[in-house]
């Protein structure tokens, strides 16, 4: 205490010095107009760059939502496209309308579970029946296919990825089905190459051609790419012939998956089952 | 003692009439203006106490603060002259001189001390008077540039107005 006070006697001149400053200044903020906007123009310059500096950084951690809202946005994005395309130039704007509301629904999902290293890859994705999933519903990234809905849960489902023995899609040749196939890993354990068979014999085929999916399922649209031609002879016998393709898909960092759903399975179902009870 | 304070309260009045009534009218543009009246904090006799000077040196910025509509920017500033004069004060002048009554005036003590005195003294004032008028670090080389310039202006003002009343050695001691 006695120090204290001695401390004080001695730098009395700084500790007045500090107060009658301090009521000064106090003064000038208090009593005048420009001062006053100064000062708080200055502290709003503080508060702005601390502002712009934090902001930057919360940008980057919610980069996650962000892609969320991106691919929300793609998704119906997707959907305008499908009113744009789904008629053809033979149909009059009538059966467009009848149709009321687009054929394929797409419903962004995240992938939260992979697997690209097993002999039967399976996808776990973050929507399940609640969003309204079903069974053998398709999937597809943005840059192609993905698999089939295999089951479904609640709030999740799994997928039965492409690189799955069991997968087979049905692929056409261009999008204008000149040729179709079916689409499976075939034997390879590489997770960047497919194989397509039984392409007809006659259908001349390049390297680098694209392959798309037919549409002929109730899978996937019509006309999503799914890879690239990069070998073509590769003969199974008979009148068919195999072929290796590039994968569009980049299964490795899978991470937004959009889920395909087909308003018109069931009717085109029903009707394609009243077909088997025929020939039954 | 008596005539010290009578002296000083003089010096104040007469400061404070010459710097409102003369000197606010002179100045060049707003670049340097002269501002003597801070003679009064630095002739306060050399023992004042501390709370004193600072309060004297208060009480006669905010005057000047009064007429020249500019409440607090002089008060700070001669608070900070006062300051700067106790320090100065403490690291030129021995104890027993430092504790004397005596005015540091031109007659009282050397040349040399009072010029340096004087000069840093008004530097020191104008600078945080300029800085405190601006309260922004924009235009710093405008702003201490005019502090510079006014600077030189009051202190040619004050060695004149020192040269004026300048009186033989130690007038003052005896009291």
């Amino acid at each position: 205490m006695k120090n204290l006070w001695l401390f004080l006697v001695r730098y009395n001149a700084f500790f007045w010095f500090m107060l009658f400053f301090t009521f000064s200044i106090f003064l000038v903020i208090r009593n005048n107009n420009y001062q006053q906007s100064a000062f708080i123009n200055s502290s709003n310059v503080v508060v702005g760059s601390f502002y712009t500096k934090f902001n930057s950084w919360k940008e980057f951690l919610s980069l996650a939502e962000t892609n969320a809202l991106l691919i929300e946005e793609n998704t119906l994005l997707r959907q305008q496209l499908q009113n744009i395309e789904a008629p053809d130039s033979i149909h009059n704007d009538t059966t467009f309308t009848l149709l009321k509301d687009v054929r394929y629904q797409f419903i962004p999902a995240v992938v939260v579970n992979n697997s690209i290293k097993q002999k039967n890859n399976f996808i776990t994705l973050n929507k399940g029946k609640k969003d309204g999933i079903e069974v053998d519903m398709g999937v597809i990234s943005s840059n192609g296919v993905v698999g089939t809905v295999l089951n479904v849960s609640e709030n999740f489902c799994t997928v039965k990825s492409l690189l799955n023995t069991a997968t087979k899609i049905s692929v056409s040749l261009d999008s204008t089905n000149l040729a179709f196939g079916t689409l499976i890993w075939g034997a390879n354990t590489d997770p960047r190459y497919a194989m397509v068979r039984d392409i007809p014999n006659h259908i001349k085929v390049t390297v680098g051609q694209p392959v798309f999916t037919s549409g002929f399922s109730t899978l996937f649209p019509k006309g999503i790419k799914v890879g690239e031609v990069i070998e073509t002879d590769l003969s199974s016998g008979g009148s068919f012939k195999d072929m290796r393709i590039a994968i569009t898909t980049n299964f490795s960092n899978l991470t937004y998956v959009y889920v395909v759903k087909d308003k018109l399975a069931k009717e085109k179902l029903e009707l394609e089952s009243l077909n088997n009870n025929n020939n039954g | 003692m008596a005539k010290i304070i009578v002296y000083n309260i003089v010096s104040f009045i007469l400061l404070i009439i010459f710097q409102v009534a003369v000197l606010k009218n002179v100045g060049y543009y707003n670049i340097a203006i002269p501002l003597p009246y801070i003679l009064f904090i630095l002739l306060l006799p050399l023992g004042t106490p501390n709370f004193i000077l600072f309060l004297l040196s208060l009480l006669t910025g905010l005057t000047i603060d009064a007429f020249y509509d500019s409440i607090g920017v002089h008060a700070a500033a001669c608070v900070a002259l006062a300051y700067f004069r106790i320090f100065f004060l403490n690291i030129t002048l021995e104890v027993d001189q430092r504790e004397s009554f005596q005015t540091p005036s031109w007659g009282n003590m050397k040349f040399k001390w009072f010029s340096t005195y004087i000069v840093l003294a008004t530097i020191v004032q104008h600078l945080v008077l300029f800085l405190i008028e601006v309260f922004s670090f924009q235009n710093i080389i405008y702003t201490l540039g005019s502090a510079l310039l006014s600077s030189i202006f009051t202190i040619s003002i004050i060695f004149v107005i020192s040269l004026i009343t300048y009186s033989g050695k130690n007038k003052l001691t005896s009291n």
